[in-house]
């Protein structure tokens, strides 16, 4: 048990060097989440009109969060694949360590900066009139609850690594599927006015429950609660139910993959 | 049987590839075997087995009395692996990847700290030791990726080719640390597609090809297999008794070169050859600018033992 926490820990503590040294991974969790917040905000803030006239930076917040967090965990994808490509994890599977604390470690450390990204998206929103409005609580749930949602993609993005050849195709897989998860959604824009198809496909999408969850958390705008889709009707209830299927789903199948690709 | 390292009739294939077909091998305990082959020959996917990153198709191997696949845990204890295809973190400092290594094998985090401290000091590397790996030179590259391989003071070592893409210069320096460490009691085995290397540190040579042993032996027993010395000599002036003049100290026929200045032929390499082919030759009346008795080197052993001469390889892996 002792090794096990070591391992982890030590891995982990490795996958964050690389994080803050490459610029690229570390821009994704810190200047992306100002970059696309004032854009977002500025750019697209004053022509997107809610349906009960709310306010649309408030509203902004919860989605720019799922934006950031979701296209971020591409970060595992990448890490993970040239960690098998470049013979770092040989190295260290001639080690006398605990098998899984290579995808244990990348997981918790994704996790660690998902937890930095969301501290950057929370704090230019308090800067741009967002505000938390159910109390410390239900603030802490509506991250928490994000939190563990990008913690379960990012095992689906560990499944991608493990699968791509190298870095750069694990970087096309993962823009290939998680953009359009990130914007057919109800993240930047209410999905009132989206084509019918569009619109069931962003009202079950994942990324729009757990927006629609922190929004109801925090008391911000939340055109979808109109909805009479389940998950836009139960959020929370929705957004935990997609992240533990994914993780139920995802980590058994990328310890599977790992273990087929790391053997031969 | 003392060996440390052994393999009995190890076999694998990748599709229709037949990386090893039958391997044999034993080091006893603070030997080095150096393993020769050339590209391709199964000397990378025969460390790979014994270091347990691949399993082998059949056979089976022993490192420090556990088997690399049913204890390959007890395997990863005892082993230090330098390889090019399990290297170490480019992006972190070299420090910093000796005292991850360190912490992984189950070191305390001061004891990892002092342990890289050493190795760098040990390797030339103190100065480097806080600069990520990107930036250091092949040799500082390989130097840290040995000393990475024994961070643990394991009693048995793998390098595969620890010097191919090095200069000379770094080659030579690499050579010297190799040897301190079997100077400390390690248990080495070492592969290389270099001859010189091989005869250089390994006290005993096991030629592969096709991912079979052809052949095993010191390097002075490999090269009296291929038979004899070979006499070359050059005349002032071409001149037809030469040959004749020759012919009782050469094992063979005697080559001569178009413009009949150089002859060559194979020799018993007796004490006193060269002197006696000179005073025959002299007393023949024939002056000569040169004469050489080469020693066959593992170049020649190659060839005769593979047909093709490591050249050959270079040509064929380009």
């Amino acid at each position: 048990m002792r090794t096990m926490v070591r391992d982890v820990s030590v891995l982990t503590f490795r996958n964050l060097v690389h994080i803050r040294r490459e610029p690229l991974q570390l821009s994704d969790v810190t200047v992306q989440p100002v970059l696309f917040t004032l854009l977002f905000t500025y750019v697209f803030g004053a022509g997107v009109v809610l349906p009960n006239h709310g306010s649309y930076n408030a509203f902004a917040i919860a989605g720019l969060l799922a934006l950031n967090l979701t296209t971020s965990s591409m970060g595992t994808a990448v890490g993970l694949s040239t960690d098998l490509a470049s013979g770092a994890i040989d190295r260290f599977r001639t080690l006398p360590i605990w098998r899984p604390a290579v995808l244990a470690g990348r997981s918790l450390a994704d996790l660690l900066t998902a937890a930095l990204c969301a501290t950057i998206v929370a704090l230019s929103g308090l800067a741009i009139g967002w505000r938390p409005e159910n109390g410390i609580p239900r603030m802490l749930a509506g991250f928490g609850l994000f939190l563990f949602f990008s913690y379960a993609v990012s095992w689906y993005c560990a499944c991608l690594g493990i699968l791509s050849r190298g870095p750069e195709s694990a970087q096309g897989l993962g823009l290939i599927v998680l953009f359009p998860l990130a914007f057919v959604s109800n993240a930047m824009v209410p999905t009132q006015h989206m084509p019918a198809v569009l619109r069931f496909v962003a009202d079950w999408n994942p990324v729009s429950a757990v927006t629609a969850a922190a929004r109801e958390l925090w008391g911000n705008p939340n055109p979808s609660a109109t909805i009479a889709a389940w998950p836009m009707q139960h959020p929370v209830a929705a957004s935990l139910v997609w992240s533990v299927g994914m993780l139920l789903l995802f980590a058994p199948l990328a310890a599977f993959l790992y273990r087929r690709r790391t053997t031969d | 049987m003392d060996a440390i390292i052994e393999a009995r009739g190890l076999c694998k294939r990748f599709g229709a590839t037949v990386a090893l077909d039958g391997l044999d091998l034993a080091v006893p305990a603070g030997a080095i075997l150096g393993v020769l082959g050339r590209n391709g020959a199964g000397k990378t996917t025969a460390v790979r087995i014994l270091t347990t990153l691949a399993r082998p198709d059949s056979g089976s191997a022993r490192v420090a009395g556990h088997d690399v696949v049913r204890q390959a845990d007890a395997v990863r204890r005892v082993i230090g692996v330098t390889a090019q295809n399990a290297t170490v973190d480019e992006v972190l400092s070299g420090r910093q990847n000796l005292v991850m290594i360190g912490r992984l094998s189950g070191l305390r985090r001061r004891t990892a700290q002092a342990r890289a401290t050493e190795l760098l000091a040990q390797f030339e590397l103190a100065d480097a030791g806080d600069r990520m790996i990107k930036e250091y030179s092949g040799g500082m590259r390989r130097r840290l990726d040995l000393a990475a391989s024994l961070v643990t003071r394991p009693p048995v070592l793998f390098l595969d080719e620890p010097t191919t893409g090095l200069d000379p210069t770094s080659r030579v320096r690499m050579w010297g640390v190799i040897r301190g460490l079997v100077a400390d009691g390690a248990t080495l085995l070492l592969t290389t597609q270099y001859l010189d290397e091989a005869d250089e540190l390994a006290d005993r040579i096991l030629v592969i090809d096709h991912g079979r042993s052809i052949s095993e032996g010191t390097a002075a027993e490999l090269k009296t297999q291929t038979g004899g010395a070979r006499l070359e000599v050059t005349l002032t002036a071409a001149d037809g008794e030469a040959t004749a003049a020759l012919a009782p100290y050469v094992s063979g026929a005697v080559h001569a070169s178009h413009d009949g200045l150089r002859l060559r032929a194979p020799v018993r390499n007796e004490p006193g050859l060269a002197t006696r082919v000179v005073r025959a030759l002299d007393d023949a009346g024939i002056t000569i600018d040169d004469v050489q008795v080469h020693q066959p080197s593992l170049d020649d052993v190659f060839f005769a033992l593979t047909g093709h001469t490591s050249e050959d390889e270079e040509a064929v892996a380009a």
